[in-house]
């Protein structure tokens, strides 16, 4: 239907077939790409859920306080490795959220000349890109006897004290679960430090230049405007980084010293639910895997437990500020 | 250049440049601004795009200090005080001399935590609800806000925010009120009512106004600068001031053609 005629320089006012057609592909395109990937999600938690359904019909909500793994008996539960999870993880948001907004923080003020700063930017972000095996085997060689003789002061100091010393009360080994935190920690400080870098980055200007003209100084500015206004994404990070540790297996794996036994202690080996899936799928079969496939889908449930509470969080303090 | 001001030199002077250069690294953004601010007066910088009115303004609260290349020549005082002199705490300035920006910069927080941001920060002991009200009511503020003071204060139309920043300044009870083109985000109504507003905070404040509106200047101005730009031979544009005198003289019967020819909106 042509609504009018061509101008009189032979400009043509009429869109082409193709012009049209690329314009409804391209919408299209990006909508099938948008929705494939909540299609994957789905797939996998169906995938992952029908897998488990024996475990689930044998042991049900038990699994998930119940403190054996038996393969011998065929007798499954995950409280150990749910534990390792929360602990490691627990303990290296604790090291690298600070460690982390620090770095963010230095790095998006003016603290630094921009020929230092770039650089130091760019190296940060390149820790992310080291290959998890890699820091799996630095634990073992590097980090693991320097780490030895700390750990072994805080055994010594820490172990008789009540409730504090529980989380002391083996003496160190090599391997074990504060190892992994550690070494978790180093892995998500890039995560956290780069986004929570470009959420104070994007705090618009005005807002710097309200609090210097109410007469804040520049820790006051950074402290109560540009840090609460950069919350949100800092949260971001954060979460991000947090899923990253839950569901970190390499490192931790070759860290955390495998054990299935239950201990509160830090220094005791341990295992996390993605380090029970790497050390035990290649010889497992039957009713393990379902259960295995039952451990997985805590792990997915945590994860979204996580971003659930980190989503109310955000929009707790929105409210409050 | 010293402009008659008799009158203006009879009441009290609050700020007083002498032979002031501004500059960004090498370039020399105004030059040889000479000019005396009086007390409780509005006193308007008007002129072309990048005449530098807005870098003079910000020299006043020492805002420009921000910048790493900035620098000066000459001299600001700020009551008989060396305003760039070494032992100055520029956040000190900052908190006796306030200011207001073009874009409404309200905090993204609860419309209370706005205005009390700046008596925290002052470590103010008094009753906190009474100052906040206060602060709202000098700005004309209050019916719009009464019943949702925990609401952020960015939800607000443009206008609102605008008096919002107003209300966020005065309730640090400052000595002076900078505007830097207050009203240029803002309709028509809203820059009525901040205009009006001005006539009221004048009693208390000093207020120094940057504004491209040139009805605005002469409707709510005591005293008016005219701004110019030239250009060197190296086609860097360094800013000055033409004229400067009573907000009637400038609109009425300026000295300089280029005045007469700015406020008749000939050019600019």
């Amino acid at each position: 239907m042509a609504l009018a005629t061509d101008n009189t320089q032979g400009m043509s006012w009429h869109r082409t077939a193709t012009s049209r057609f690329l314009d409804k592909g391209f919408f299209w395109l990006t909508a099938a790409f948008g929705i494939g990937v909540g299609i994957i999600l789905l797939a996998i938690a169906f995938q992952v859920g029908r897998d488990a359904i024996p475990s689930i019909q044998k042991f049900g909500l038990g699994f998930l306080t119940a403190t054996r793994w038996n393969p011998v008996e065929d007798i499954y539960g995950a409280w150990t490795q749910i534990y390792g999870t929360l602990v490691t993880s627990f303990m290296a948001l604790l090291l690298a959220v600070p460690v982390g907004v620090g770095v963010a923080i230095v790095l998006s003020e003016d603290f630094l000349p921009p020929r230092l700063q770039k650089p130091l930017v760019f190296m940060v972000e390149l820790l992310a890109a080291i290959p998890s095996v890699v820091y799996g085997l630095w634990g073992i060689f590097v980090l693991a006897p320097l780490l030895q003789g700390p750990a072994m002061w805080f055994y010594k100091t820490f172990a008789g004290v009540p409730v504090l010393g529980s989380l002391f009360s083996t003496p160190p080994t090599g391997r074990g679960v504060y190892i992994a935190g550690i070494i978790l920690a180093i892995m998500i400080l890039p995560i956290i430090s780069a986004i929570s870098r470009d959420a104070l980055v994007a705090v618009p200007l005005e807002l710097r230049q309200a609090a210097y003209g109410l007469g804040a100084s520049r820790w006051e500015t950074l402290f109560r405007v540009i840090i609460p206004a950069a919350f949100s994404g800092i949260v971001g990070g954060v979460m991000l980084a947090l899923g990253r540790a839950m569901g970190e297996t390499m490192a931790v794996t070759m860290l955390i010293g495998n054990s299935s036994n239950p201990s509160p202690s830090l220094f005791a080996q341990g295992s996390t639910i993605s380090s029970l899936l790497a050390n035990q799928f290649a010889e497992a079969d039957g009713l393990q895997v379902s259960s295995l496939m039952y451990a997985a889908l805590v792990l997915f449930g945590l994860t979204l437990l996580v971003n659930i509470l980190a989503e109310l969080l955000v929009s707790r303090v929105k409210l409050k500020m | 250049m010293t402009p008659n001001l008799e009158s203006a030199l009879q009441t009290d002077t609050v700020f007083r440049t002498d032979n002031l250069d501004i500059y960004y690294g090498s370039f020399k953004a105004v030059r040889d601004v000479t000019m005396e601010i009086p007390k409780n007066a509005i006193t308007a910088f008007i002129g072309p795009s990048g005449c530098g009115k807005s870098t003079v303004i910000r020299c006043f609260n020492r805002l420009n200090d921000l910048i790493k290349s900035f620098h000066i020549d000459g001299k600001i005082f700020y009551k008989g005080q060396d305003l760039y002199a070494s032992d100055v705490d520029p956040v000190e300035v900052r908190r006796q001399i306030g200011m207001v920006f073009q874009k409404p910069n309200p905090f993204p927080k609860s419309i209370y935590d706005n205005i009390a941001f700046g008596p925290r920060l002052l470590g103010y002991k008094g009753d906190m609800d009474e100052l906040v009200e206060r602060s709202i009511k000098s700005a004309a503020l209050w019916d719009d806000v009464k019943d949702k003071l925990k609401s952020l204060g960015t939800d607000l139309s443009g206008g609102q925010q605008q008096r919002l920043c107003i209300a966020r300044a005065i309730a640090v009870q400052p000595d002076v009120i900078l505007m830097d083109e207050p009203c240029a985000a803002l309709d028509p109504i809203s820059t009525l009512k901040v205009e009006d507003l001005l006539q009221e905070l004048k009693e208390n404040y000093t207020i120094v106004i940057v504004t491209h509106n040139m009805q605005q200047a002469s409707r709510s101005s005591d005293y008016t600068a005219f701004f110019n730009v030239q250009a060197n031979e190296k086609g860097q544009r360094t800013g000055y001031i033409v004229e400067y005198d009573r907000t009637e003289v400038i609109f009425q019967s300026p000295k300089h053609k280029a005045t007469q020819e700015y406020v008749s909106g000939r050019f600019g």
